[in-house]
């Protein structure tokens, strides 16, 4: 076991995100948290400094790394102490392009993965309804064929980036009931009949974007279509995998964030003649929660260890996706604890996290789900 | 046109440093380095020039063989090539400028930019000795008029005007600007105020790996030449005695006569 791998090229672009990060981000942490969104242009300058090409081919514009690149990226993403940004970006890198990658022509990937790469096009994945979560074989959004072209009606829910995104990869009914009738398609956002509902108001990730979508008679060419129509579900599936193993090592760094907080502010904090963290209660709860919260990172690390080697990791990816984001809780609730008063006021990063943690157990899969995906792995 | 940049490589400013025990310079151990800020912004300012004037710009950086670290930094934000005098002698500004020179007349750039001090010891001499060594004008403080939320800067033009063999440079004076004509060639040391310098993108990061980076020992071009200046002793600030709150002004007066004896 050796990870992360050290080479001068990776600590250089860690220190590139990191700058970027804590420069050009960070200090916007509580603006854009209380505007309630962060600027578009943001986009771009990603696409400039490489962060959405990351482990994409060079001839779409990427820079054909693997995956421990996009390890350096997300964790030092956390740095911005906003997940609402953090999760537009991982949703354009990590989360909707995969799939156009894998499954996507070349004519495809050249007209709708390349502009998304250089931060050109904003992109969202829409697989959730207001009828269907967890329970991704029963989605309705139809996908009727005409002619050449495919006539979409139904409705999106809860989808990041959904209110600005250029285009969509649409999981939509082609076929029969059930898993086997669900194709994936590139929807543009400028296909007459799409219709962005609402912005929906969040508890946290509040600087992101959650679309609330009417498809109503939307035309779109056949040719849309990624892959082969009819294997949308297994498609989402494969694409399940990284966003759960992206949500994971997000949910790591972000516990670092918060105990660094926790631990400076305890230090500072001087509560009957000396900081609080000398008290021995705050101290062993440190050493507990970096304990808990190294082993989280090394499962984690195990998992990205085999993707990275080629292989479907499925199991090791559930349980990091299921024991980073639980613990997030518990590390989040101690976090804003030490606080005290201070933890409750919105001017402190620790008040955004714990508000921003609570998505980590239902997003990308809920923990229950996970434990169902362990549970059938194992033949419990 | 060519532009040569010297790059420093300088403990991270935003680390604790820690000063050996026998007070002979900073620990090394567990330090971090990076590219002087202030070569950065000549860096930045030099890729601007060649983007406007086409040519190459060639980074230079002395001392050990980590200092690559720093030249490729410089790479990856989209220098061409790099030279590299090697050396593990700490060295003081007028062994700097000999090396310096002796590049610079084998590579015969038409304009030298270098950060006006590096904040490691802040001598801020090299730049002025090394224009004298070469016998060239030199402008220091290189500053920009406009500001830097200007539209200027944001459309990243370079504040340094070249033409007919000649380059504007302006500098902040005392209550005003004052605009300086150099022939070149010419050296030019940059302010904090003259631009906001560029990340490194990943795609640079990678692009850097293959540029090229020439190695030369130093005393191979400097000879057995030995430094003017010698650094005796290096030690921490005295610590500052604690303050005190006074309860009302009556008794600061009393503490600032008799204890402070300020009044
Ligand atoms: C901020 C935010 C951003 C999102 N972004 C996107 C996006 O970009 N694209 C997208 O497609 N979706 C997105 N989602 C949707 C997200 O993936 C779903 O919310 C999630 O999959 C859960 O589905 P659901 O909300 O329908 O909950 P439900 O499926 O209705 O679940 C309700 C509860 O029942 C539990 N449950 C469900 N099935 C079982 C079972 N078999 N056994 C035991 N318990 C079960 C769940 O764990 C949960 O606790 C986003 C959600 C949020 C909150």
């Amino acid at each position: 076991m050796s990870w992360p791998p050290v080479s001068e090229e990776l600590t250089m672009f860690r220190k590139t995100v990191r700058d970027f990060v804590e420069k050009e981000m960070a200090p916007h942490a509580l603006e854009w948290d209380e505007a309630g969104i962060f600027p578009k242009e943001i986009f771009k300058r990603f696409g400039e400094m490489g962060f959405f090409g990351i482990s994409y081919p060079e001839e779409f514009g990427g820079s054909g790394l693997d995956y421990w690149f996009s390890v350096a990226f997300l964790e030092e993403l956390t740095r911005s102490k906003n997940a609402g940004v953090n999760m537009a970006m991982t949703v354009q890198s990590d989360i909707a392009l995969p799939p156009i990658l894998e499954f996507g022509s070349d004519e495809l990937k050249k007209e709708f993965l390349m502009p998304a790469i250089a931060g050109d096009r904003i992109a969202a994945l829409g697989v959730t309804e207001p009828d269907a979560g967890s329970d991704v074989a029963n989605i309705r959004t139809t996908a009727r064929k005409v002619g050449g072209d495919y006539v979409i009606n139904g409705a999106k829910t809860y989808i990041t980036n959904g209110c600005r995104a250029d285009f969509i990869v649409l999981a939509v009914r082609s076929g029969d009931e059930g898993y086997g009738g669900i194709s994936l398609v590139l929807f543009p956002t400028d296909t007459p009949g799409f219709q962005v509902s609402q912005s929906l108001k969040k508890l946290g990730n509040l600087s992101s974007d959650t679309g609330l979508l009417f498809f109503e008679e939307c035309k779109i060419p056949e040719r849309y279509v990624l892959g082969e129509e009819n294997h949308g579900f297994y498609y989402i599936m494969t694409g399940f995998q990284r966003e759960r193993l992206a949500a994971s090592l997000l949910a790591v760094a972000g516990m670092d964030r918060m105990m660094e907080d926790a631990v400076r502010y305890t230090q500072e904090r001087q509560a009957f003649g000396r900081p609080i963290s000398k008290f021995q209660v705050w101290r062993h709860r440190f050493a507990e929660m970096m304990t808990n919260i190294e082993a989280a990172r090394q499962l984690t690390y195990m998992a990205v260890d085999k993707f990275v080697a080629g292989e479907n990791p499925i199991k090791e990816i559930t349980m990091a996706k299921l024991f980073t984001s639980e613990l997030s809780q518990k590390v989040a609730y101690d976090c804003l604890q030490a606080h005290g008063g201070a933890g409750y006021m919105t001017e402190y990063d620790i008040a955004r996290s714990y508000r921003d943690a609570r998505l980590l157990t239902i997003g990308a899969g809920s923990s229950e789900v996970m434990k169902e995906i362990l549970g059938k792995m194992e033949g419990f | 046109m060519k532009i040569l940049v010297t790059v420093k490589r300088v403990e991270d400013p935003e680390i604790k440093i820690k000063i050996k025990a026998d007070g002979s310079g900073l620990e090394s151990e567990q330090m971090k380095y990076v590219v002087n800020p202030f070569d950065e912004i000549a860096v930045e300012e030099a890729l601007r020039l060649r983007d406007t004037h086409e040519g190459e710009v060639v980074i230079l950086s002395l001392g050990v063989a980590d200092c690559a670290q720093q030249i490729r930094t410089a790479l990856a934000m989209g220098a061409d090539r790099g030279v590299h005098v090697l050396t593990d002698e700490t060295l003081d500004p007028t062994l700097a400028s000999l090396a310096m020179q002796k590049v610079i007349e084998d590579e015969s750039p038409d304009i030298v930019l270098m950060g006006k001090q590096a904040v490691d010891d802040d001598m801020g001499q090299t730049g002025v000795m090394l224009a004298e060594r070469l016998g060239w004008g030199q402008a220091s403080f290189a500053s920009k008029e406009a500001s830097l939320e200007s539209e200027e800067e944001k459309s990243k033009q370079t504040a340094l005007n070249v033409s007919d063999n000649k380059v504007t440079v302006v500098r902040e004076v005392d209550g005003g600007i004052e605009t300086l004509c150099l022939n070149l060639p010419a050296l030019i040391t940059t302010e904090l105020r003259l631009n906001i310098p560029r990340y490194a993108s990943l795609p640079g990061i990678m692009k850097a790996k293959k540029k090229e980076i020439k190695e030369f020992p130093l005393r191979d071009l400097i000879g057995d030449a030995q430094p003017l200046v010698e650094v005796l002793k290096m030690e921490k600030p005295a610590a500052r005695a604690a303050g005190m709150i006074v309860s009302d002004v009556p008794q600061l007066m009393e503490k600032l006569r008799n204890e402070a004896k300020v009044i």
